[in-house]
């Protein structure tokens, strides 16, 4: 099946319902996007599909043929990637660092969507795990984009 | 201290020593040999005749560092740390350290003879060993210049990077000293510099890996590739003394789409394919019959984590002394006013984000690498060698930075998975990378054990006047190292170690073995018994007619350094308010108070809480923490937030239950974690004593729990003696 991974279309000869996540990292060799439960519950695998943030774990590979598919690789290639990946950096939100593709990913699809959300947006768009719990430090580092 | 006094101890060590006498006669020697700057030719060379170059500096001609850590990365921010200590004496900006971690054997066991990142242990122990490398090398870059130039030492000075002579005006780069530098004798004693000068330590240096965090360039142990290797994945026994007898599918299994072959392991089976999907699924398909064998651990088969609470909570046997003093039984006896309460606390994953994994290669020399997560270099070589049948000078392990640990990454028999990769590699032939799923780590991780304490205490209109603790479990520094029942701070630390002045006390311990395969939780004992103790300190209270918080302060008259820890938390929450009180929310919050003196730091915080829809919501969490002195203050706050959502975490919805003898949750379905919009807000004090320095990874969290506790208790009336909040319903 041929996939548009990053701006670039792969030939991919895999199972059709082998889920996304494992094509990224197995088939195109990007570790960028993390394998954390399997059950689209962390969200470290999270990847932009249209745009939209995405637990790839659970999604079919054959599910999204012909959709533009983004990860942690290229996100810097879009205005709103590069703000966010420097706010980011500037308010130091990573710890152990192995959600965070996931979180950078979902905060660039929300400020995308909204450049501006409420606390609420935040809460209904940020739903990522982090076990070391630098979560009031996504939400700074979202607020510092949406007010730059 | 608890932890590293046993390790010590069970290793035939000195306790850590960390005097500059200390540093030079013992490891110090070679540590400071290994300062000297390498050649960049020099060094190939050193590489091509000895693979394990062990050194912690190296100095190269551009003038910039690299510096071997002995301690992992794992989010705490350790390598910036090390280069901020080692910069400041070298006189070199941190910002021209690249820093990698120190491998296995060599020099490095700096705790003492061993080393291992845990225990809060990593920058008090390396603070003083740093300091000394970094002046060391300083003072090597200022001799060359002082015998290119023809001129005394004590005539130079340093800036960062540059060695300057003042009188001539003459100028040299660090780099291009180096070469010099490294065939000069290593001083004996180099002045350390007065702190008041320091430019570095004690400031907020960004952490050195942020970026590549976010955006996706760090590697982790799960990323490894290796030229050549397969992928497996593997299902357990579902409880530990189960084998696989067969699988009897074996055939249909091993004709799916890239899969090389099943493999039988010690109470698993494993499928090996040429991706890790293919693995994943064919394991899935996999019809194992499982059959009785043999565990050093065996899990009994009706097992379950409830009846084993009310077990320890009837527990009768010998109650070990732990601390004593005056006379807590008479006292009780003659006291007006005594209460009694029984406290548990349950089993916990550790629920580190990145699962499981590692990665095993023989070559064709008879050698072994391995690519793995580990807290323990030494000890899992030498685990490994055990595996492998090999010495542990023929295995090269290649430590992976830690997407999680909280204590994970620790040796524990059946939950590391390197044993099982290395089986794997020897059967196969080839590399291989053995990833455990998630469903996998939740059944063999190594949990924080349940545990419960029995209080007794007496109060009178001052406060307590007596206290009777008996702690029943076993403790994770027993069952890994031997420490005996009273003398394994794990199974009572946060119940022993209090700083309260109570005239008669006895904390004892009742040792009753748990079944499980527990370990080392982020705060270890401490996660659990401070929750008990200050708990019930608040029932004392409150059976007393005395407020919790002006209890604690005169309980602390004797410690000025406690007083004003307590001061300041209330300080900085706007002054001490119980409540209930509204909120400009409308919600009706009440708060809680609460301590901790946790791996040598000591804590007050106070949590604010209401309950919505029958559940408790944290809005604000405010956290006074003293270690004594710190390195970089953004780093100690980052870790106060971590130890903050821990410890919120467990409080609110942890909770690892087992029926039939196999944990319930396999996965955080049914294991829930803090969720971002559950994360309190933490106001955070930084108070430097100038105390000796204590630990910061885990210091934060255990005050947190008994803090939301208390505001539980005080808000609803309801007194939680059972964690967590999620099974008690506050409609």
């Amino acid at each position: 099946m041929q996939l548009n991974i990053n701006g670039a279309t792969h030939d991919v000869d895999v199972d059709p319902d082998t889920p996304l996540l494992w094509v990224i990292r197995e088939e195109l060799g990007l570790t960028g996007t993390k394998y954390g439960c399997g059950i689209a519950q962390c969200g470290a695998c999270t990847v932009l599909i249209d745009g939209v943030a995405t637990r790839s774990c659970a999604t079919p590979a054959d599910s999204v043929a012909g959709l533009e598919i983004r990860t942690i690789e290229t996100v810097e290639d879009t205005e709103i990637g590069r703000r966010v990946v420097e706010a980011w950096v500037e308010n130091e939100v990573a710890q152990c660092g192995y959600c965070q593709s996931g979180q950078v990913l979902a905060a660039t699809a929300l400020l995308s969507d909204i450049p501006d959300p409420t606390d609420a947006d935040i809460d209904g768009a940020m739903t990522n795990l982090c076990r070391c719990g630098t979560y009031n430090k996504i939400r700074a580092a979202v607020r510092s984009v949406s007010e730059a | 201290m608890g932890v590293i006094d046993q390790l010590a101890r069970r290793l035939g060590q000195a306790p850590v020593n960390v005097s500059r006498r200390g540093f030079l006669a013992g490891s110090g020697a070679l540590v400071l040999a290994t300062a000297l700057p390498l050649r960049p030719v020099r060094g190939q060379e050193i590489a091509a005749e000895a693979p394990a170059v062990t050194a912690f500096l190296e100095l190269r001609s551009d003038g910039t560092a690299l510096l071997r850590s002995p301690f992992i990365e794992g989010g705490q921010g350790i390598f910036t740390a090390m280069a901020q200590i080692v910069g400041e004496e070298l006189d070199l900006a941190p910002e021209n350290f690249s820093v990698e971690i120190a491998p296995a054997g060599g020099p490095f066991g700096i705790m003492g003879g061993y080393r291992l990142t845990g225990g809060s242990m990593s920058t008090r122990t390396g603070y003083p060993v740093m300091r000394q490398l970094g002046t060391a090398a300083r003072a090597m870059l200022v001799e060359a210049a002082a015998r290119e130039w023809g001129v005394e030492a004590s005539e130079l000075t340093t800036e960062p990077g540059v060695v300057v002579h003042e009188g001539s005006g003459r100028r040299a780069a660090y780099g291009d000293l180096a070469a010099a530098a490294m065939d000069l004798p290593v001083p004996v004693s180099p002045a350390l510099k007065d702190p008041a000068d320091f430019r570095w330590i004690g400031t907020a240096l960004p952490r050195m890996d942020v970026r590549a965090k976010s955006t996706g360039r760090q590697n982790y142990a799960i990323d490894v590739e290796v030229e050549g290797m397969l992928l497996a994945a593997l299902r357990h026994a579902p409880r530990l003394g189960l084998m696989p007898a067969s699988v009897t599918n074996q055939a249909e299994i091993e004709a799916m789409r890239g899969v090389h072959s099943v493999q039988m392991l010690d109470g698993a089976v494993a499928v090996v394919a040429e991706k890790f999907w293919q693995a994943r699924r064919a394991i899935d398909a996999a019809e194992i019959d499982w059959i009785e064998g043999e565990a050093q651990w065996p899990m009994p088969a009706g097992f379950s984590s409830a009846a084993f609470r009310d077990t320890l909570a009837g527990a009768t046997g010998e109650v070990v002394e732990v601390e004593a003093s005056g006379d807590a039984a008479g006292t009780l006896q003659s006291a007006d006013m005594v209460i009694e309460a029984t406290y548990d606390a349950p089993y916990m994953a550790h629920g580190q984000l990145e699962p499981p994994s590692a990665t095993a290669r023989f070559n064709e020399d008879g050698t072994l690498d391995l690519w793995m997560p580990c807290q323990a270099p030494e000890m899992f070589v030498g685990a490994a060698a055990a595996a492998a049948g090999l010495e542990a000078s023929q295995i090269t392990l290649h430590q992976q930075v830690l997407g999680g640990f909280f204590g994970r990454h620790f040796l524990y028999a059946t939950a590391n998975p390197f044993p099982q990769a290395i089986a794997l590699a020897k059967a196969v032939g080839r590399p291989v990378k053995l990833i455990w799923t998630r469903e996998e780590d939740f059944l063999r991780d190594a949990p924080r054990p349940l545990g419960l304490a029995r209080f007794r205490g007496a109060v009178g209109p001052d406060g307590p006047t007596a206290l009777q603790v008996e702690v029943v479990g076993e403790g994770p520094t027993q069952r890994w190292y031997q420490a005996p029942p009273g003398q394994d701070p794990s199974a009572t630390e946060g119940i022993s170690g209090k700083t309260y002045a109570i005239a008669n006390t006895h904390i004892g311990q009742i040792f009753h073995a748990n079944p499980a395969v527990i370990g080392y939780w982020r705060a270890v004992g401490h996660s659990m018994h401070d929750f008990m103790y200050e708990g019930f300190l608040d029932e004392l209270a409150q059976a007393g007619g005395l407020d919790p918080f002006e209890m604690r302060l005169s309980m602390l008259s004797g410690s000025e350094r406690h007083r004003t820890l307590l001061e300041r938390v209330g300080e900085i929450s706007g002054g001490w308010t119980p409540g209930p009180f509204e909120a400009e929310d409308g919600t009706t919050r009440a708060r809680g108070v609460a301590m901790a003196s946790p791996f040598g730091s000591e804590a007050a915080v106070i949590a604010e809480v209401s309950v919505d829809g029958g559940e408790v919501r944290v809005h604000q969490v405010w956290v006074a923490l003293d270690p004594g002195q710190v390195v970089n203050p953004s780093t100690v706050e980052a870790q106060v937030q971590s130890a903050v959502a821990l410890g919120t975490s467990q409080t609110l919805v942890e909770e690892l239950v087992y029926e039939n003898g196999e944990p319930t949750a396999r996965n955080f379905d049914m294991y829930p974690i803090l969720r971002p919009d559950q994360m309190p807000q933490v106001h955070t004090a930084i108070v430097e004593s100038g105390a000796p320095m204590g630990g910061v990874g885990e210091p934060g969290l255990p005050a947190v729990g008994p803090a939301i506790v208390n505001a539980v208790a005080t808000l609803t009336g309801q007194r939680i003696r059972s964690l967590p909040l999620s099974k008690h319903d506050f409609g």
